[in-house]
Formats: C-alpha cells, sequence, structure tokens
C-alpha cells in the first residue's frame, strides 16, 4: 500500500442521543485507492453508523475522517462529491421511471443542466444513459417505472445511478439484502467487472461472509471497536489453525505414537474417535510421513472466514463486561499501515498482532 | 459548486414532486373533491345562516377563503412528504448529493408550491362553473398572490416538518395546527368581530394573511365588501414575507441538524 490512503479515519466515534455506550468507540484504519475494503460484525456492531458517517448523512461525536483529501467536517460537499453510495435500504424513486431517477442523480451531483423530458437532456447524457441500460441489461426497460423492476434489477440501477458521476470510492451497504442467490451472483459479477475497469475503491458492509472473502482486507467491528484487520486469509489464519483429522483401526497405538514423537494432539470435538492436529499445508505431508500407524481416515480442514469470523465475535461477546482497552485499535490502525497485516485484539488478554 | 448547478438542482427536486402529483390519480381526484365541499356545502351553509351586517355574497366569500386555503394547505403539507422520503430512504440520496441544504429544502418548497398551484388551477376553474365572476385584470392579479401563497404555505410546512421525527406523528400534529387556521383564519367566516383572545389568534395563524392577501384581490375597491378584507395589501405581504423568511432558515437548520445529529 504505497499511494496516499484514500480513506483515513482516525479514532472516530459516535454517541446517539441519550445512548448509553458508543455506537462507534474509537475506530481508526485506512483504505488504499483502488482498495476493496469490507467492514464487518455483527447487528449493533457499528457498521451502519460508521458508513453513514464516512457518507456524511450522520455527524460524527468524535474523530477525523478524511475521503479523498477532503475533510469530513470542514468540507462536507468535497467528500459527497467524491462518494457514490449504495444504500442498505432501496433509496429510488418508485413513483419515477428509472431514467428519471438516474436522471435526478446526474442533475443533483451536476452532471448535466435540468430538462423536463429525456428527449430535452443533452445528447451526451443521453448517451452515457443508453451504456448504462445496457451495462446493466435494462435495455429499453430503463422507461418504464422503477415499482415494476424485481428486487435484483432495483439494487444494479441504484449500483448504477450511484456511478454516474463517476465517484473515486463507491460504498456500498449491505448491498445484497433481500435478494435471491441468482440476483446477488449477477450484482457481484457486475460490481467486481466495474471495478477492475474503472479502478473505484470499493466500501463494503456486509453480513455475506462469502462476499468479503473477496475483498483485499476485512475489518471486523464489534460493539464499536475494531476486533480484527487484514485480509481475509490473514485474519483468518491468525485465528484458527489449519488441521487435521487423523483416525487408524488402532486407535490407541495412534495416540501414543504422536506422544511419543512429541505432535501435539487433541481429541476432536463432537464425540468421535478422530485425533485432531495441527498443520498448515506444508506440514501435511511431513506429518503423514512421521506416523507408521496403519491410518483408516485422513482429513485437512481448513476453516473459513466465515469460521473466523465467528470465533472472533463469539470471543468478543465473552468479554462482555471487561473494560475495552485502546489496544485493538491501536493495533488496528499498525495493521492498516503495514497493509498485508492483520491484528487482533483481546479485550482481556494481551492483543497479538500476526504479521504476514 | 455552481450556483448553476444548485439552480439545476432546485428544478430537478421542485420538478419530481409534480411529476409525482400528476401520477397520482387518487390525489388528482381529492384535488377536485375537497374544495367543492367546502364551497359549496359550507357556502350554502354559512350562507342561509348569514350573519347580519355584511353585504356581501357568502359563496364567492367562502371561494376565494377555500381557494387560498387550500393551496397553502397543500404545499404546507407537501412538505412532510419529505418526512416519508426519509422513511423510505429517499431522502437519503438527496442528501449525499454535494448540494446546498438550503436549494435541497428550496426545490421542496418549489415543488409542493407547483402542485399546490396546479390543485389551484383547479379550484379557479371550479369556480368559474358556480358562478364566480371577476374581471380578466383581477384574475391575473391572482396569478402572483397564488404563488406567494404556495410558497408561504411551503414555509410554514418547512418549519413544522423540521420538528417531527415520523409521518405518523405529523399527521397526528397536523390537524392541530391546521384546522383551528381555518376559522382562526377566516376561511370560511369573517373574523373582524372576534373577541380579544380568538382576535389575538386570529392574527398569529399565518394562514390568515394568505387568505386576506387572495380577497383583497377581489374585494379591493368592492363596493359593500367592508367586513371581507382585514389588512392592506403590501401589510399581508410585508407579515408573509417575513415570517416566511424565519421559517425556511429555522426550519433548514433544524431540519438538517437533526438529520444529522441523531
Amino acid at each position: 500500500m504505497q499511494a496516499a490512503p484514500i480513506i483515513k479515519v482516525d479514532g472516530l466515534v459516535k454517541r446517539y442521543q441519550k445512548a448509553e455506550r458508543n455506537a462507534v468507540d474509537g475506530v481508526s484504519f485506512d483504505v488504499a485507492p483502488g482498495e476493496f475494503f469490507s467492514l464487518l460484525g455483527p447487528n449493533g456492531a457499528g457498521k451502519t453508523t460508521t458508513i453513514s458517517i464516512l457518507t456524511t448523512t450522520l455527524a460524527p461525536t468524535g474523530g477525523r475522517v478524511t475521503i479523498d483529501g477532503h475533510d469530513l467536517a470542514t468540507d462536507a460537499a468535497g467528500v459527497r462529491r467524491s462518494a457514490g453510495i449504495t444504500f442498505q435500504t432501496p433509496s429510488l424513486d418508485r413513483n419515477l421511471s428509472a431514467e428519471e431517477n438516474v436522471r435526478l442523480h446526474a442533475i443533483l451531483y451536476g452532471l448535466y443542466p435540468w430538462r423536463p423530458t429525456y428527449g430535452t437532456m443533452p445528447a451526451a447524457y443521453r448517451k452515457r444513459l443508453g451504456e448504462l441500460a445496457d451495462v446493466v441489461g435494462l435495455g429499453a426497460d430503463i422507461f418504464k417505472p422503477v415499482r415494476t423492476y424485481s428486487g435484483g434489477m432495483r439494487r444494479k440501477l441504484e449500483v448504477v445511478r450511484s456511478l454516474i458521476h463517476q465517484p473515486r470510492v463507491l460504498f456500498l451497504d449491505e448491498p445484497s439484502t433481500g435478494l435471491d442467490p441468482a440476483s446477488r451472483r449477477d450484482l457481484w459479477a457486475y460490481l467486481l467487472e466495474m471495478r477492475r475497469t474503472a479502478d473505484t475503491t470499493l466500501f463494503l458492509t456486509t453480513h455475506y461472509l462469502a462476499e468479503a472473502e473477496d475483498a483485499d482486507r476485512i475489518c471486523v467491528l464489534s460493539r464499536g471497536r475494531i476486533i480484527a484487520l487484514g485480509t481475509p486469509a490473514a485474519v483468518t489464519t491468525s485465528l484458527l489453525d489449519r488441521y487435521v483429522l487423523l483416525d487408524a483401526t488402532d486407535a490407541r497405538a495412534l495416540r501414543n505414537e504422536l506422544s511419543a514423537k512429541n505432535i501435539a494432539w487433541q481429541e476432536h470435538a463432537g464425540g468421535s474417535q478422530y485425533v485432531r492436529v495441527a498443520a498448515n499445508e506444508s506440514d501435511v505431508h511431513a506429518l503423514l510421513k512421521s506416523i507408521d500407524t496403519p491410518l483408516t481416515a485422513v482429513r485437512t480442514v481448513l476453516p473459513t472466514l466465515e469460521d473466523a469470523y465467528l470465533a472472533l465475535v463469539e470471543r468478543d461477546e465473552l468479554d462482555l463486561g471487561v473494560t475495552s482497552g485502546p489496544a485493538g485499535i491501536v493495533l488496528g490502525a499498525l495493521a492498516a499501515a503495514n497493509g498485508d497485516g492483520v491484528a487482533v485484539a483481546d479485550a482481556r488478554v494481551q492483543p497479538v498482532a500476526a504479521g504476514q | 459548486m455552481s450556483l448553476a448547478h444548485e439552480f439545476n438542482a432546485l428544478l430537478a427536486i421542485g420538478y419530481r414532486d409534480l411529476l409525482k402529483f400528476l401520477r397520482d390519480r387518487s390525489r388528482l381526484v381529492g384535488t377536485l373533491v375537497f374544495p367543492a365541499v367546502f364551497i359549496v356545502i359550507l357556502g350554502g351553509a354559512f350562507g342561509s345562516a348569514a350573519q347580519s351586517g355584511y353585504q356581501f355574497e357568502f359563496q364567492t366569500f367562502i371561494f376565494f377563503g377555500v381557494f387560498a386555503q387550500n393551496m397553502w394547505q397543500s404545499s404546507a403539507t407537501g412538505i412532510i412528504s419529505l418526512i416519508e422520503d426519509r422513511e423510505n430512504d429517499f431522502s437519503q440520496a438527496i442528501f449525499v448529493a454535494p448540494l446546498s441544504r438550503y436549494t435541497i429544502l428550496g426545490g421542496k418548497i418549489l415543488g409542493e408550491s407547483l402542485v399546490a398551484l396546479t390543485q389551484g388551477i383547479v379550484i379557479f376553474v371550479f369556480g368559474l362553473v358556480i358562478g364566480v365572476r371577476m374581471a380578466p385584470t383581477q384574475a391575473l392579479a391572482l396569478i402572483p398572490v397564488a404563488v406567494v401563497i404556495c410558497l408561504y404555505g411551503g414555509a410554514f410546512g418547512l418549519i413544522l416538518m423540521a420538528n417531527m421525527n415520523s409521518q405518523r406523528g405529523a399527521q397526528q400534529v397536523f390537524p392541530f395546527l391546521l384546522l383551528p387556521q381555518f376559522f382562526l383564519g377566516g376561511v370560511f367566516t369573517p373574523v373582524d368581530k372576534f373577541n380579544p383572545v380568538l382576535a389575538f389568534l386570529s392574527r398569529i395563524s399565518p394562514l390568515r394573511y394568505a387568505v386576506d392577501l387572495m380577497r383583497g384581490v377581489y374585494y379591493g375597491g368592492v363596493e359593500g365588501s367592508a367586513g371581507a378584507v382585514l389588512a392592506s395589501q403590501p401589510f399581508n405581504l410585508a407579515v408573509m414575507a417575513v415570517s416566511g423568511v424565519i421559517f425556511v432558515l429555522i426550519g433548514t437548520a433544524v431540519f438538517v441538524r437533526k438529520e444529522r445529529t441523531r
């Protein structure tokens, strides 16, 4: 990450009126230009609050945010010009046609002068609209009322609309909510293609871990704090070991042999007779070669991002009631600075930072 | 952010409201039915029980009252749709645009004023049908007055809306703030013979000035219209201009502040 960050968040705090705790509690991170950055966390973790502040719809209680060089506190209009936003809840006007929605948006962003009809709009606009309609597969349907569209089409239209002013950063707040799997896949194919061609920075919040796996980096929030920040692979492996499950006809002999050879093992949870041995990809072959007891089953288990995410959030929730220190935040900033690193903070025990 | 950009955005936001109205058939029908009921039924009822001392015709008196009240109210309540937009999250999309907040709310007032003016045209034609007669110069003079009344209603709607949290809340509170003004503002009956308390309440009713401005166009200089008009046109205009600007400034400030500091 050599270029100056396009999003810089420093010590962000938000406390809602009459709330007892901070919804966002000292969050800091950077996002590089062109990066695909994903914010994860359970409901109430502070994702939507964070994205609302970054998109200027909510004022922060403290901290500093700059987007594309514009300070949120002093140059909100600059931030707004640089950002495109697809909101969590549909934000199209259903009384208007898709074209009218796009036209309104384009005029609000100062791209074209106002004209009452499509036909009287400048040729440049009509050309652009035609291209966009083709990209999302709307064709002539672009002139139909939005209320006649499926959920998937509306979502795509919102994305198209949020990109018409060619923002440097596209904020996507849970864009797949309410979409069926086919529409979701379709939307993501479009988003990733768009990112590839336009080099737009993507800032995503999502509940779907599979979507975040494509991200360059993920940031996990829990109760308003960062509990992990790094590449999906780094976060996963730093939290959960890869392991191998072994079984042998002579189960006792296998266990004795492992112990004798100083290979750490444990009984596999779940009541099966498997023996569990931690092993990275590179270790598996050596491990198997070192075992003489005839094996009847070998299974390599790779934890998924979802496993890691659930483990993280579960661990954080166990810490409820423990005063949380700023350690996670500091580490978060460090990890952001070194780019591919991962920081995992535990409010109760010493935080661990594992570089990749 | 250029001035031309802000101006184009203002037009676009306003035009959107007009389009929405023209596409909503039930609202179009309602536009005609309610004023018709007010003018024909109430005009007849009040007219037959006509208070002594007035020499003007009650149905015409009520027609101009309802004409003004309808445009003013339509514009005011139309602004509530901004709360509806907020609940539908459509306003989010407008509010993240690089625009002055005054442009956004100004566009909203413009849009609701266009809707109210469209309704006003319908009511005007209806008035001609039921026999209200006026000179062409009077009819022309109604146009700027109607525009002023619509904008004033929008400004009033803005300051009310800014202090509401939900559409449901707004729908419950608006009747309390609007209905009394129908009577205090003299839509149906003259208000020149109120007792001191009612007279005071009447003076602080914004609708009073809108209605009086409208009637001034018709009754100005007409014989036998004593009691139909309360104040001079410049006075009514001045009150509306000053209070209208205050409504817009405070309303925008409160709305924007609430929007961001939840």
